[in-house]
């Protein structure tokens, strides 16, 4: 329950984050780690500095959820591998505060903006999975198992589609901080589309009995409509209507916070069919004299 | 791998990690300290020798810059995210007035060879007020001191982004002192921002010579004390981009130099 608050948590500091970077506010507080010379008093809550210091006191409670997960998963935690994980976790909370430092402190060079955007998304990711790993049910489940001797296998396509949408992250990370045009990253929306869709329909087409690959799936497809649509308002609202505006205004920060929010959502639901496939359907390297008795949740 | 391997890597990597941020602050620190290092070598360099010119022959290039076309609407600014920002505020961007447009930077751009020029002793006021840069356009020698003063009961960040200079980011409560800056390289329409109001916005003209003006409402400019020459003179607009003429000042003679701009796509 409580790594699912920090799930829920780091989706609220992504939000926080958009909001920065969609409102110009990124460098409305001049100093870090201190906030105007301190790290505790509360700034006038004024102009961009109401989302640029709520974005760090967010992330900075983060941090410390982060943390306690770390520890308290050393302490009591069995399965070796989840230690790491939780320890991986507490690291990437740590740099992705650095890159937060370096960003306010280099005045927002595109490459570091975008390492910002990209490792707060690849924590999300981990915190979801240690949710899903925490779970009861992972824990208590006997996984289903199926070998899937398809080619490219399903675990492929979901690999696959979660690179496409590291691509797509980082081109639209460098687009809003002005490191690279739009086009790369509506371009590479055509092929982020193609490649999920894919891997829903052979999910649904064919594993559609198992229920902890079908629910992901159709998540991922629900996301990926949403998620154009917005793309599309994004588009509309800041590059073609909005390029000139004086100001940023409401419906082009609505539509663009909302597009990185569901954005970090539709990545940690492929992560999480990945890892869903991994142990229901893994891959078939040779036809299987009789049906494994592949016990997936010992890993 | 046992639990004292584990925990010796886990302190290894806790070290790095502590050592990654700490170079970050020190990278930013050193940096920082470069860069003073180097604008102290540039201020303390001993500047050339200005050009003599005879004030008796001077020449004065004077005009009107135009707008053809249809005006954009200015937008209006809401400013309801700080109670402070009192009044009301609009886009200045393209600022149009019976078809005079105001604030295109004008100067020489080529003609004065390698002539020198004292840099002024008099600082240039930028001043914040009604959550607004005035002026909206600014000129100024290299090397001159720019004097940037908060009239509001909010604090302001200033944020120079440009291409040549260093860049700067510092923020200014409510009477506070005036913070004075300089830059130290010429550089045409480099903006400045506030990133606690994204709405404020403006542009500082750095040049090498003190041959430049900026157009006012009515849209005209002056440009006094030019040597007898031949000239291009260069008008730029943050919009509307740049346009030159080349023009040939006799000795004490006063030149008009009309100059249009047209709106974006037309």
């Amino acid at each position: 329950m409580f790594a699912i608050f920090v799930a829920c948590a780091t989706l609220l500091v992504i939000t926080a984050g958009a909001l920065v970077t969609s409102n110009d506010a990124g460098l409305s507080v001049p100093d870090w780690p201190t906030s105007f010379g301190s790290l505790v008093k509360v700034p006038h809550f004024v102009g961009g500095i109401r989302y640029e210091w709520s974005h760090r006191m967010v992330a900075g409670t983060l941090v410390s959820l982060t943390l306690t997960i770390a520890i308290w998963t050393f302490l009591v935690e069995r399965r070796r591998w989840m230690r790491w994980l939780a320890i991986g976790a507490f690291c990437t909370v740590v740099v992705q505060a650095v890159l937060g430092g370096l960003t306010v402190l280099l005045f927002q060079p595109p490459a570091v903006s975008t390492a910002h955007a990209t490792v707060a998304q690849t924590f999300f990711c981990i915190a979801v999975a240690i949710a899903l790993f925490t779970g009861r049910k992972w824990v208590e489940e006997q996984p289903r198992v199926e070998f899937d001797t398809r080619r490219p296998s399903l675990l492929t396509l979901t690999l696959l589609s979660i690179f496409v949408m590291y691509v797509q992250l980082i081109l639209g990370g460098m687009f809003r901080h002005h490191g690279m045009s739009w086009w790369p990253h509506v371009l590479n929306a055509a092929i982020v589309a193609f490649v999920l869709t894919w891997t829903v329909i052979r999910t649904l087409s064919v594993y559609s009995h198992i229920q902890a690959v079908r629910r992901p799936a159709i998540l991922i497809l629900a996301l990926l409509i949403t998620q154009l649509c917005l793309g599309f308002a994004a588009f509309l609202t800041r590059v073609a209507w909005g390029k000139d505006a004086a100001q940023p205004e409401l419906p082009m920060v609505a539509a663009t916070v909302a597009h990185v929010a569901v954005g970090a959502l539709l990545l940690a639901t492929t992560v999480v069919l990945a890892i869903q496939v991994w142990r229901h359907v893994p891959v078939a390297f040779a036809e299987p004299a009789l049906q494994p008795q592949h016990d997936a949740s010992a890993a | 791998m046992n639990a004292n391997t584990d925990k010796r890597t886990i302190a290894i990597l806790m070290l790095a990690l502590c050592g990654l941020m700490l170079l970050a602050a020190c990278n930013k620190k050193e940096n920082t300290e470069q860069s003073n290092n180097n604008m102290a070598q540039q201020e303390s360099a001993p500047a050339p020798a200005a050009t003599p010119i005879d004030p008796a022959t001077v020449a004065t290039v004077t005009g009107t810059v135009k707008f053809d076309g249809t005006a954009p609407k200015a937008s209006k600014i809401d400013m309801s995210q700080d109670p402070a920002c009192k009044g009301t505020n609009e886009a200045e961007n393209v600022v149009v007035d019976n078809g005079d447009l105001a604030n295109v930077f004008v100067y020489v751009k080529d003609g004065l060879g390698n002539r020198t020029f004292d840099v002024p002793k008099d600082a240039v006021m930028l001043d914040q007020s009604g959550c607004k840069y005035h002026p909206h356009v600014l000129g100024v020698m290299a090397g001159q001191t720019v004097d940037i003063k908060n009239d509001d009961m909010t604090t302001h960040n200033i944020h120079p982004t440009p291409k040549d200079n260093r860049e700067w980011n510092e923020s200014q409560p409510p009477s506070s002192p005036v913070l004075e800056k300089n830059f130290a390289r010429e550089e045409i329409m480099l903006p400045v921002k506030c990133n606690q109001h994204p709405w404020m916005k403006m542009y500082i003209n750095v040049v090498k010579t003190p041959f430049f003006a900026v157009t006012d409402k009515s849209g005209k400019y002056e440009i006094k004390g030019l040597p007898p020459g031949d000239y291009t003179i260069a008008f730029v607009h943050e919009k509307l981009g740049e346009q030159d003429q080349t023009v040939t000042v006799a000795p004490k003679e006063t030149k008009t130099v009309d100059q249009s701009f047209k709106a974006a796509g037309e």
